[in-house]
């Protein structure tokens, strides 16, 4: 592997992270965003458990829909073939996690099922499909990298939104705006903080 | 009469009362997402509409087939095959909306009023009333997109359907069209129709209740409250 690929490698890496945060720039995976990033450990454990199943998705659905659904013209079964493969996946990880790993499944266990229909996950392995199918040159190994870098970009913004919320606890907030309403006017001056990032990676590229 | 009565009220509920997107706060991503165009917001709510009653129609005919055990896998794969339908429709006949809605047209699987509405309702009702109810959610899932669609389009770039309004009035913002100016807007209206409800509140999150997973959702809020406790 030469400088130059390892150059692209990065770029991938953080412009997942960065540019391309799926929460924050994408709208993917609101739910859990909203939902469970109340407390900085939480927060933790889930994003680490939709990282983990975000790359092995990745690793999983991009050989079976580039060797086995497009020589077969069967493309238009992506939807159904990738849903299935994740919510299966995503058991199977539970099952092994359990019988082998009881420390990690005490850890990350309790997110696994809701990761089914985390959208992020459906998210991923679709899109850098379309990335592939735009641009040639990425291919798995890419693919591979863009989706590990959107799970931590998933986690950087959950982690950074928990603390803003922890802040938030404390303070004084009119009636009307109490609960969910300030929360995603928080998340809107968190997203605004991403948009700083632009044109950061096409000068690295 | 009666069941007349009952079935709009069925009808209604999803649009006023139990609004998916301002009330219940579900399907949140592509609430989020599309709504930088009213056109887009029209699109992708009819799209879910479609689903959302076909998906219904359909589990609440195969209510007493599925067996317990798999009906979360099976509530799936046959939203998964309305989905592929209507994302196969889309872009034979509108190759313009499926450029507009991208990822998130196939993501309709994974939108938890669909799912939602399979586990709460149309798994325990009957044909009608769930069709009923698939299209009561549907309409107060687009209208609550619309509503935000024109706000963001009318603020963003001035337009609304593509019809300059504000033009020589005010510059357009373009904030409202990116990502922090959804989740301002989104909040802004959760807000206001906390206000105008009954309880006279905003919820405190997302409706779990409503969700199939909300299970091992209640495990998470469990530890949460434990860890508030230590």
């Amino acid at each position: 592997m030469d400088a130059q690929s390892v150059k692209t490698l990065v770029a991938i890496f953080l412009a997942a992270i960065l540019t391309e945060n799926y929460v924050l720039n994408k709208f993917l995976g609101i739910c859990p965003f909203l939902g469970v990033s109340k407390k900085l450990d939480t927060a933790f454990g889930m994003s680490c458990a939709v990282t983990v199943v975000m790359v092995i998705a990745t690793a999983v659905t991009w050989p079976l829909y580039t060797y086995l659904l497009v020589p077969n013209g069967l493309e238009y079964l992506q939807t159904i073939v990738f849903i299935l493969v994740i919510a299966a996946l995503v058991q199977l990880l539970e099952t092994v996690l359990r019988k082998y790993m009881p420390p990690l499944y005490s850890a990350l266990g309790i997110y696994l099922p809701l990761i089914t229909t985390n959208c992020a996950v459906l998210g991923v392995t679709m899109l850098v499909l379309e990335k592939g199918a735009a641009d040639p040159s990425f291919g798995f190994v890419q693919s591979l990298v863009n989706a590990f870098g959107s799970g931590v970009g998933f986690l950087v913004a959950m982690l950074l939104f928990a603390g803003v919320r922890e802040r938030l606890e404390d303070c004084d907030i009119p009636e009307t705006f109490r609960g969910l309403p300030i929360t995603l006017v928080a998340a809107s001056l968190v997203a605004v903080s991403f948009l700083g990032f632009n044109g950061l990676v096409d000068r690295l590229m | 009469m009666d069941e007349k009565k009952s079935l709009w009220q069925e009808f209604t509920k999803g649009i006023i009362k139990e609004n998916p997107v301002l009330r219940l706060i579900l399907g949140c991503c592509a609430t989020l997402a599309v709504t930088t165009a009213a056109s887009n917001a029209i699109g992708m709510g009819a799209a879910t509409t479609f689903v959302l009653v076909c998906s219904n129609a359909a589990i609440s005919l195969l209510r007493n087939i599925i067996p317990n055990k798999v009906r979360i896998p099976a509530f799936i794969t046959i939203i998964a095959g309305f989905v592929t339908v209507v994302q196969l429709f889309i872009k034979a006949f509108s190759p313009a909306l499926d450029t507009a809605l991208g990822v998130f047209l196939p993501l309709i699987v994974v939108n938890c009023i669909i799912l939602g509405r399979a586990e709460m309702f149309a798994s325990k009702n009957k044909v009608l009333p769930s069709i009923i109810d698939g299209l009561g959610m549907g309409v107060g899932f687009t209208a609550a997109m619309l509503a935000m669609g024109i706000i963001r389009e009318l603020l963003g770039a001035g337009t609304v359907f593509g019809l300059p309004i504000l033009s020589g009035f005010m510059e357009p913002i373009i904030i409202f069209l990116l990502p922090p100016g959804g989740f301002f807007v989104f909040g802004m209206l959760i807000a206001l129709a906390g206000k105008l409800s009954k309880e006279g509140h905003a919820p405190e999150s997302t409706a779990c209740a409503h969700c199939p997973l909300a299970q091992s959702c209640s495990k998470i809020s469990e530890k949460q409250g434990k860890g508030a406790a230590e």
